[in-house]
């Protein structure tokens, strides 16, 4: 735009930046979520994700072996000697000998304590502990160590969540209940809101302004106000709680904007291919099933988007309409919710369950991203 | 038993499912078209017109029935459960539920938070999403930055709060922090980095919250003073509103400003950020700022780029600078698609129950109405106080819904 006067505007690199930082910004948290999923849970533990790459310090707690058994003599005194890492050396940042000051001493140095009895520790994990008679009984020695640990991903926590994990931790069954609730829930108002719509938009009867108008007013009603009144009607006429009732909320909840959406786009189609079917001896179904639906594809895929992304990522819907107290038809939501209350502080569980719920959304809006602008434009702005 | 694999039954479920809906389309026309007023022997005509008559009745049947069942009548039937009461067998008790409702601190509270909600994360989406439409319309990577912006979109209220829980994280002082918040907190002590981003850029942004909400107040207020606008009775209550409410918030910016320069911050101990009361609000409302700024970003590139180039030019040869043209030329323009984005982040913010429940379920002084609404109804089981929470909700969002149905009306004509 500045380039229409003539000057290269100097804001330009200012801009490149500032849209730079903003998209780090909006990236960071959700990179954090995916770097933690790989991660183990030692590792998430004792660094920030943001660290995953470098190595980690972490501190370990190691005994010498039984001085009862292990102690030679060496003069009037005696010494157990010996390695602290059994089979994986690691690498000995410093140690200690008390939980107090776990990193008092540097590799190949002697810690010395109270009347002469001393540790030493080299870099390689090898020890002598040496100490009088009295000193050298009972329990092996502790040696803290701080050592770092080199960089590790894992594909465990998927296979956890997936796979083998037991109970909450297992997300295969949510997964597929997630998506039995969604395919239908997304296809269902769909069709019926098409219909509608094509009526609304094309046929002649009496109320049809006083319909759009309440369509449009539907378009703000809180689904908080239905779930009451709805759930004991479901209770009553014995539906109860399951995938029939949640089918036919999310329908009723989406259709609004189905319609808004599907007439609007439908309005602005030709009017004179319509009448030249009509000429032609269609009904209105040919009309409808043959025409107008193929022409209205965008507008359709642009729903089918909405509707997928907020019927798999509802939580209030299912968990008044779906989840009953067997909890076997539980969705993903629900189950990170309740994993995020029992394993709080599980990082390398609960960041791949919600990884594994956010993946299908993400993949669905890469590849239709179009589709869902377009319908978002055609819904909002005039 | 096959049946019993999760995978069988769930495509089991959903072919009966979807080929009900198809089947009902499919047969009613044929039954219309075959059965009742076959479009052939004597009456074939009349059969046809009465036909038509019929249908759209018939394809609109199943989209009446879900609204009138989901939507229309659950209004009227909440608007009578919170006039009764439960534990008496659903007895009349006129506004006994309301006036319990209002004697609960806790539903103040949902109130004072929910107010919050509604003004800071329309604007901050709104604000964010205008700044991003507008700077990424000028460069060549424009659409790779707004799609990864976009995003979020995608991403579940639920996952969001966990991603978020991760960030604001919290791990006693002699270990290493994982959130980020913490870690980047304890690196600050006072020094000139701490004044830079704990007291410089948070009165940098405040001042830029009051400024903004100066500028729409007085493009509202305005209405009341100058000539040639629409002075209709029914702006009029809304303009004066909108006034009064701006001032407050510049009142509370600006005192707020004075805040940032004047506490004590506790440097070098690692915050349990969720529960202090206030700042968590903010940071659940951060999440949902997250979520929303795409979607607004969107819209208003859309009408950023629906400016025709014309005024944009002729303001740049009048010598206007880049500032001038956005706030002046742009902003103007398209302020009737700023109001649509910030009336639809309204209503989500209404309705969102997610987050809160999710992150803090309401603890520390975060409950929100939704929230509030839903703990009533299925925690303590109390039908008439949840139903009349909900019909608070409801009394919000009605000016939204009278002035949608109002402009549809006006566009038809």
């Amino acid at each position: 735009m500045a380039s229409i006067a003539g000057k290269k505007s100097g804001l330009t690199w200012a801009v490149q930046i500032s849209v730079a930082f903003l998209v780090l910004l909006w990236l960071f948290p959700t990179v954090g979520l995916f770097v933690s999923s790989f991660r183990t849970a030692d590792q998430i533990s004792s660094s920030g994700w943001w660290a995953a790459l470098f190595p980690a310090e972490q501190n370990e707690v190691y005994r010498a072996s039984d001085p009862d058994d292990t102690r030679v003599a060496d003069g009037d005194i005696f010494v157990v000697t010996g390695n602290i890492f059994d089979g994986e050396p690691r690498e000995i940042r410093s140690w200690g000998v008390s939980s107090r000051n776990v990193s008092a001493y540097q590799p190949g140095e002697t810690a010395e304590m109270k009347d002469g009895e001393t540790v030493t520790l080299e870099a390689d994990g090898s020890y002598a502990w040496r100490g009088n008679d009295k000193q050298l009984s009972g329990r092996g020695q502790r040696i803290f160590i701080t050592a770092t640990v080199p960089p590790e991903f894992t594909t465990e926590n998927y296979e956890t969540i997936l796979l083998s994990g037991s109970g909450q931790d297992n997300m295969a069954k949510a997964f597929f209940n997630t998506l039995t609730v969604t395919i239908p829930a997304t296809i269902i108002p769909i069709v019926v809101a098409a219909f509608a719509a094509y009526a609304l938009a094309w046929m002649e009867f009496p109320g049809r302004a006083l319909l759009i108008a309440a369509v449009v007013g539907f378009l703000v009603v809180p689904l908080q106000l239905a779930l009451i009144p709805l759930l004991r009607l479901h209770l009553e006429i014995g539906i109860g709680k399951g995938y029939l009732g949640v089918w036919l909320a999310h329908t009723a909840f989406g259709m609004p904007l189905a319609v808004y959406l599907l007439r609007n786009y439908m309005v602005g189609l030709p009017r004179d291919i319509i009448e030249n079917a009509k000429v032609d001896g269609a009904t209105d179904f040919q009309i409808f099933t043959k025409i107008i639906l193929p022409l209205s594809f965008p507008a359709l895929a642009s729903f089918a988007i909405f509707q997928f992304l907020w019927t798999w990522n509802d939580l209030l819907v299912a968990k008044v309409f779906l989840i009953d107290s067997t909890g076997s038809t539980t969705v993903m939501t629900n189950q990170i919710v309740e994993l995020l209350g029992t394993r709080g502080g599980n990082w390398e569980i609960l960041a791949t369950a919600a990884f594994v719920s956010i993946a299908v959304p993400l993949i669905v809006f890469f590849a239709m991203q179009r589709y869902l602008v377009r319908g978002l434009l055609a819904g909002s702005v005039k | 038993m096959l049946t019993e694999n999760p995978a069988v039954l769930g495509l089991l479920t959903i072919v009966i499912g979807v080929g009900g809906c198809l089947g009902y389309f499919y047969f009613s026309n044929l039954i219309l078209d075959k059965l009742i007023f076959p479009a052939s022997g004597p009456k074939a005509g009349s059969n046809i017109n009465r036909a038509n008559m019929v249908r759209p009745w018939l394809f609109l049947f199943p989209a009446i029935f879900a609204l009138t069942l989901y939507l229309a009548y659950p209004v009227f039937e909440t608007l009578r459960l919170s006039l009764t009461d439960r534990d008496q067998g659903g007895a009349f008790v006129g506004l006994a539920n309301y006036h319990q409702m209002m004697a609960e601190p806790k539903f103040w509270e949902a109130v004072q938070n929910n107010l919050l909600w509604l003004i800071v994360v329309p604007a901050a989406s709104t604000a964010f999403g205008l700044l991003v439409a507008q700077l990424t319309d000028r460069i060549k990577w424009g659409n790779l930055a707004k799609s990864l912006i976009f995003m979020p979109m995608a991403i579940s209220f639920v996952g969001a709060s966990v991603i978020f829980k991760l960030i604001y994280d919290t791990r006693p002082a002699d270990q290493n922090q994982i959130g980020v918040l913490n870690a980047v907190w304890l690196r600050f002590d006072g020094g000139i980095g701490s004044v830079l981003f704990l007291q410089v850029l948070p009165s940098l942004v405040l001042l830029a919250f009051a400024g903004i909400v100066a500028y729409v107040a007085w493009i509202f207020a305005r209405g009341i003073v100058a000539k040639g606008e629409d002075k209709s009775v029914w702006l009029l209550p809304l303009r004066l509103f909108v006034a009064v409410a701006g001032l407050w918030l510049i009142w509370t910016s600006l005192s707020s400003l004075l805040g940032v320069w004047t506490t004590q911050l506790p440097y070098g101990e690692p915050q349990t950020w969720l529960t202090i009361p206030l700042w968590n609000s903010f940071l659940l409302m951060v999440v949902l700022i997250w979520i929303q700024t795409g979607f607004a970003m969107v819209i208003l590139s859309a009408a950023l780029r629906g400016i025709p180039e014309e005024t944009v030019e002729a303001a740049i040869i009048d010598g206007a600078n880049p500032f001038q043209i956005f706030f002046k030329i742009k902003v103007p323009q398209i302020m009737g698609t700023i109001v649509v984005v910030w009336t639809t982040i309204t209503l989500t913010v209404l309705k969102v129950f997610d987050i809160v429940f999710a992150m803090t379920n309401g603890q520390w002084e975060t409950q929100v109405l939704a929230n509030y609404m839903y703990d009533k109804l299925f925690r303590a089981n109390d039908w008439g106080v949840g139903s009349a929470s909900a019909i608070i909700i409801m009394v919000l969002v009605t000016p939204i819904l009278v002035w949608n149905v109002y402009n549809a009306r006006k566009e038809m004509k």
